[in-house]
């Protein structure tokens, strides 16, 4: 690994201005950063640390539904989002393993927007508000495709919104060796509809499946989308699974999604 | 290089390190405390397992500086006072829950972290929590089976040999 | 009612408390005063020829203290093939030189081309990284795919062999035309073509070495994480470095297990040794868990055609199989043996089948070597067998078990000369059997299906009933098959004046528990308690000499040369009692610590026929020499044979292919067990890694030569979920007629057994639910090809 600046802001202003330096990288879990760091192929100059944080931490109701600070770990949200929104809570406590949910955060996670990681989907599906330092960005508006955001450089996640469903539930298909999700599907019903977002299975990214979303919406049943095809274009295929393999495991996966939340 | 201080089985230690230092070697190389072990570098493996402000991590993700003020325990910190077996390692022990000892450290962490927050785990909660620890020797049946001891469950019964 | 101490006691692990509270010493943990660090520079390519590398940048860097490159090994041997394997047509096998470094050519990604020692770590991946970037490689084809490999006369991985066969083996050669001619006549043949997947260790200790040389005695010191510490000095003595072999020592301490791939000189170990000579100061590496993926020998990887003729009633006629086995880019050191002599002989299984014919071409790609892992070529011929019998009796519209059954070897026709070249020294595979379908409760099948499918899903039922050879080996017969090192073993048992021992020996633990079982051992025949016995092992300036822990083999053969120095102990003892007890030699018995005058109550304890041989003031000292020190070499009459049933169920969810292991029974045989709580502990670990070939683990190289499953992000290791508890038996036991402990060796039987099992179940329940297009799937039967051979 190459040598760097570690940094350690009390405040997200102190975090903004030490991202304010052209090399710098915010560290938050660092689950996926830092392994990056070890191949070398992650080489900032200055690393901002935000897990001293105290305003990015904790989990609580406000305006718009459940608060999450952009520090929080994942287990953290898995303890304390429980009675609030419990399927969100039980996709906290799916992520990794207990070490890597005692660092790894939510910010983090949505930051990076990994194709296989979890948390989009629930954020997606959701419809959730990506607060940053700056601004607040739509869960629609956000995801722009396998590992970018509508982040700017130096931009961090204070915090992120939930609307809570009146039903929901994420199932995750393991990927055998890395236990990243092979594919995962988080189903939402709120009385304005429901959200279906699928992680793991696109080549672009976390993406919500519209057909079912509709189908859903009319009847919330797990017999509504068992007339529903995914094609399999754009899947990934990879040593784990095949397109056809994900684009079925999209639908398997969601029903039972909606088995689970009714 | 900064002088780095945490508490490290409950007594105040300083080394130096570099921004990169991982807490991993920052233990091993700069406080001499090998039972922490490295055998991944993908955050995979859980040898390098150890506790920070009593969360389990692995150390091999986190940086010293990250973890400077902090309280970490390591595989040395979890003998009794006495020097004699502390009942996680005891349990492994009794039950033949190691071989070559390597992931050891590390398992034992994390099942004491597990224990320490579920007294009574089931064997499905027990496989569920060491997930992210890997061992290559024991096929995972007397780790699994000394954690349900450690935790006052009879073993034996549940896993019938 | 089990015993509490000596042999068959389950005593508690001597060396686990130093493992359990972080004081065990692997190498990586040796701090050594004035240590540099060494990194390898290895190739981003498959395959190339190095057109230049310009060291002046990096030696400039801080902290570089030198930078070694294939060319500076020029000049000294290379790392050998440890066995002769002789074409059909009688010509010895391609033998490409392995060098320290790579020199003119790199042949696989990982392949070390240079080496950079600086100061630190951090300093020497910075240089390792500016001699990458100043390094030109001209790229060549990759040769990956091993048919294609065999065709092509042009590409070559080493320019000197044609068409990258090493060599091509038929084993028995005198059988084949019957082998062919029984095949063409048989009532019904089952033809199965299948892959036996390549396999990474993944011991979770990385490889490491550390190099000494005294420049005031130029000795020299290598401390590596080896399973077998004697070969390497042997290896790096006389074909690598050119040391005197007295001038170099070899300690393997603590070592995070190896199964198989720390068997193997490195090239590693002797970059660190000649640095440590050029600095004059130690020199350590340790690979990191990506080097390992590319470096450490791989296992396994066979293209195999089995053909099985049979009668219809299930009957085995005549079994042929046509192998293409990969050694990758060099010849690592059993990498001969363990497609043909490991592989080959076992293809007749625990059966009856009269004509058997094993051809196996092996291939040279640009892959890393490939060599014996956990089983090696046992585990390629089980899984051959047990499937195409699994075939035989699907095809025929047979009960599998009731096959096996028909087949199997009888109590009575032991010894056994199988038709490929073994002589089976005893067994009851009925037995075993038997035993599996007990304890797995076959008769409780139907109703734990039907469960299943209440809850949606598929369940099936598989079995393997497997046999290896082991205890490797009688030397005479090895040499005869074109080893080239004995395989042989040796303990010295060192009485110490005070009374308590100290056991050198030369098979090297690193996860089996030699400490405590062999003092169980030595306890038992010496009746001291195992507290006064101590193991020590792993340490060439310690011990006379080993041929290390591999092939199921410590207890068999090195276990054996310890009890026979302790015989030897004894027979010493009784000289020295009828000496003090004023008798004759013939009158004096010893059992439980004591030396007896036969019929009277005169007696010295064994402490005190120790104490007397190191103060022998009341000694025969005209006739006998003082001390109690004692060093037996034993080299086996046989193979040991250890068989065994292994039954398992799965649940296959059907809608996403994924399989779970409901249940998993072993019935083993392993003669005489020692220490019951180990070797139960050795049939979870090898079931547990069984179970990671058949589900989980695959090692995947793309066209390119670039290894696609190069960490645990993508190569699945089996975790604690994956895995069931394991129900092991080891009651049926026939011990081994031909060592004195009636031991046969467990360390593999759990990898060598359990693959076809899972499989045979994968493959039932699919049948059962209906599924009955899909005959086999190649492992891992990950979900994604269980989906895929069910709707594709």
């Amino acid at each position: 690994m190459h040598n760097f600046e570690f940094v350690k802001p009390a405040s997200v202003a102190e975090a903004v201005a030490a991202m304010k330096d052209g090399g710098a990288q915010a560290l938050s879990g660092g689950m996926t950063l830092l392994p990056t760091m070890k191949q070398r192929l992650a080489q900032p100059s200055v690393l901002v640390s935000l897990t001293g944080i105290a305003e990015l931490q904790g989990v609580c109701m406000g305006e718009g539904g459940l608060h999450i600070g952009g520090a929080t770990p994942h287990a953290v949200v898995a303890r304390d989002a429980k009675a609030l929104y419990p399927a969100l809570a039980a996709l906290a406590g799916g992520i990794g393993d207990p070490a890597v949910r005692n660092r790894g955060t939510v910010g983090g996670s949505v930051a990076n927007n990994d194709p296989a990681a979890c948390y989009p989907s629930a954020v997606l599906a959701s419809g959730a508000t990506v607060v940053t330092n700056t601004r607040r960005i739509a869960a629609d508006d956000y995801f722009q495709g396998m590992f970018t955001t509508a982040l700017e450089e130096g931009e961090i996640i204070t915090s992120l919104i939930f609307p809570v469903p009146q039903k929901a539930a994420y199932l995750k298909f393991n990927q055998p060796a890395s236990r990243f999700a092979l594919t995962g599907v988080f189903v939402a019903k709120y009385a304005g509809g429901v959200r279906v977002a699928v992680t793991g299975a696109s080549n672009d990214g976390v993406f919500r499946w519209t057909e079912a979303e509709r189908a859903l919406s009319a009847d919330f049943s797990a017999s509504a989308i068992s007339g529903l095809k995914v094609s399999s274009e754009g899947m990934i295929g990879d040593l784990h699974g095949t397109p056809d393999y994900r684009a079925n495991l999209v639908k398997v996966l969601t029903r039972r999604a909606v088995e689970a939340a009714a | 290089m900064t002088k780095v201080t945490m508490t490290v089985n409950g007594k105040t230690v300083s080394a130096e390190a570099e921004g990169r230092t991982l807490l991993s070697a920052f233990l091993r190389e700069g406080l001499g405390l090998t039972g922490t072990h490295i055998g991944c570098d993908t955050s995979q493996c859980g040898a390098c397992t150890v506790h920070l402000n009593g969360a389990q991590v692995k150390s091999c993700s986190v940086f010293a500086m990250d973890a400077a003020g902090a309280s970490v325990t390591t595989i040395e910190g979890m003998a009794n006072a006495d020097g004699s077996l502390g009942v996680m390692q005891q349990a492994f022990q009794d039950h033949h829950g190691l071989q070559c000892g390597f992931c050891t450290p590390g398992m034992v962490m994390a099942s004491a972290a597990l224990l320490a927050q579920n007294a009574k785990p089931s064997e499905q909660e027990i496989r569920h929590h060491l997930e992210g620890n890997i061992c290559r020797c024991t096929g995972y049946h007397n780790i699994v089976k000394a954690v349900l001891a450690a935790s006052g469950q009879d073993a034996t019964a549940l896993a019938a040999e | 009612m089990p015993k509490d101490t000596g042999i068959g006691a389950s005593s508690k692990r001597r060396e686990d408390v130093r493992f359990l509270t972080g004081k065990g010493v692997y190498t990586d943990d040796m701090a050594l005063h004035k240590q540099a660090h060494a990194v390898m520079v290895r190739s981003t390519v498959a395959h190339g020829r190095i057109v230049s590398i310009n060291k002046t940048a990096a030696e400039a860097m801080p902290g570089v203290l030198a930078i070694f490159t294939g060319e500076d090994f020029v000049a000294v041997g290379g790392n050998p093939a440890g066995w002769l394997i002789n074409s059909r047509d009688g010509t010895p096998m391609r033998e490409p030189k392995r060098p320290v470094l790579a020199h003119g050519k790199v042949r696989h990604v990982g392949d070390a081309y240079a080496a950079v020692i600086a100061e630190t770590y951090q300093e020497a991946r910075d240089a390792a990284q500016q001699i990458e970037d100043d390094t030109q490689i001209e790229s060549l084809p990759a040769i990956v795919d091993m048919a294609a490999a065999l065709a092509d006369n042009t590409n070559r991985v080493h320019d000197e062999i044609p068409d990258n066969q090493c060599f091509d083996w038929g084993w028995i050669e005198d059988n084949r035309a019957a082998v062919d001619a029984a095949i063409k006549a048989a009532p019904h043949v089952v033809t199965l073509d299948l892959i036996n997947n390549r396999l990474v260790p993944n011991a979770m200790e990385p490889r490491a070495s550390i190099g000494e040389y005294n420049t005031g005695t130029g000795d020299y010191k290598l401390t590596t994480t080896s399973q077998n510490p004697h070969l390497s000095r042997l290896l790096i003595a006389a074909f690598v470095l050119g040391i005197p072999e007295n001038k170099l020592t070899v300690v393997a301490p603590d070592v995070g297990g190896g199964f198989g791939s720390k068997i193997y000189h490195y090239g590693e170990e002797a970059l660190v040794l000649a640095a440590a000579k050029k600095l004059g100061r130690p020199v350590r590496w340790t690979a990191d868990r990506g080097e390992s993926f590319l470096s450490d020998a791989h296992g396994r990887d066979h293209v195999t055609r089995i053909e099985l003729a049979c009668t219809k009633q299930g009957e085995m006629l005549a079994l042929r199989t046509t192998t293409l086995a990969n050694v990758g880019a060099y010849l690592s050191n059993f990498s001969t043996a363990t497609p043909t002599f490991l592989h080959g002989t076992l293809m007749s299984g625990p059966y009856k089948v009269p004509l058997v014919y094993v051809n196996v071409k092996t291939v040279f790609t640009n892959t890393a070597p490939v060599d014996a892992y956990r089983g090696a070529g046992r585990p390629e011929a089980t899984y051959s067998i047990e499937r195409v019998v699994d075939m035989m009796a699907r095809e025929l519209g047979l009960d599998p078990i009731e096959v096996r059954r028909r087949n199997l070897l009888t109590p009575d026709q032991f010894p056994y000369q199988s038709p490929v070249g073994l002589m089976y020294d005893t067994g009851n595979y009925q037995a075993t059997l038997d035993k599996a379908i007990e304890l797995g409760d076959v008769a409780g099948f139907e109703a734990r299906r039907a469960e299943s499918a209440r809850k949606g899903k598929l369940r099936g039922m598989g079995l393997s009933t497997w046999i290896e050879a082991c205890g490797i080996a009688p030397s005479n017969l090895v040499g005869v098959l074109g080893s080239r090192v004995g395989l042989f073993d040796a303990a010295t048992v060192r009485v110490n004046a005070t009374g308590n021992i100290s056991v050198m020996v030369g098979a090297h633990s690193h996860g089996q528990g030699h400490e405590t079982v062999f003092a169980q051992i030595v306890a038992d025949q010496l009746g001291i308690p195992e507290s006064s016995i101590e193991i020590i092992h792993g340490d060439t300036s310690k011990i006379p000499f080993g041929m290390g822990s591999y092939g199921s083999r410590s207890l068999a053969v090195c276990g054996t040369a310890m009890t026979k120095a302790v015989d030897k102990i004894i027979a010493k003892g009784k000289k020295i009692a009828a000496h003090m007890l004023e008798a004759a030699e013939g009158d004096i018995t010893f059992e439980g610590g004591k030396f007896s005058v036969a019929g009277t109550d005169k007696a010295k304890t064994f402490g005190e026929i120790a104490f007397s041989a190191y103060v022998p003031h009341n000694y025969p000292l005209e006739t006998l020499e003082p001390g109690l020190e004692e060093t037996a070499f034993y080299d086996p009459a046989n193979f040991t044979y250890p068989a065994g049933a292994y039954f398992c169920e799965v649940e296959v969810d059907a809608e996403t292919g994924k399989v779970d292991i409901a249940s998993f029974t072993c019935a083993d045989d392993f003669g005489n067990v020692m220490n019951p709580m180990i070797v139960e502990g050795q049939v979870h670990g090898g079931v547990g890694q069984g179970i990671g070939q058949a589900m989980l683990e695959n090692t995947t190289y793309d066209e390119n030569g670039q290894l696609l499953t190069g960490s645990f992000m993508d190569y699945a290791m089996p975790r604690a979920s994956d895995v069931p508890f394991y129900t092991v038996d080891h009651s049926c036991a026939t011990p081994c007629t031909h060592n004195p402990l009636g031991v046969k060796g467990c360390g593999e039987a759990g990898a060598i057994g359990s693959p076809p099992a899972v499989v045979n179940a994968v493959i039932d329940a699919l049948q059962r639910g209906g599924h009955t297009h899909v005959t086999h799937i190649d492992m891992p039967v990950s979900p994604s090809r269980v989906w895929t051979a069910i709707h594709g």
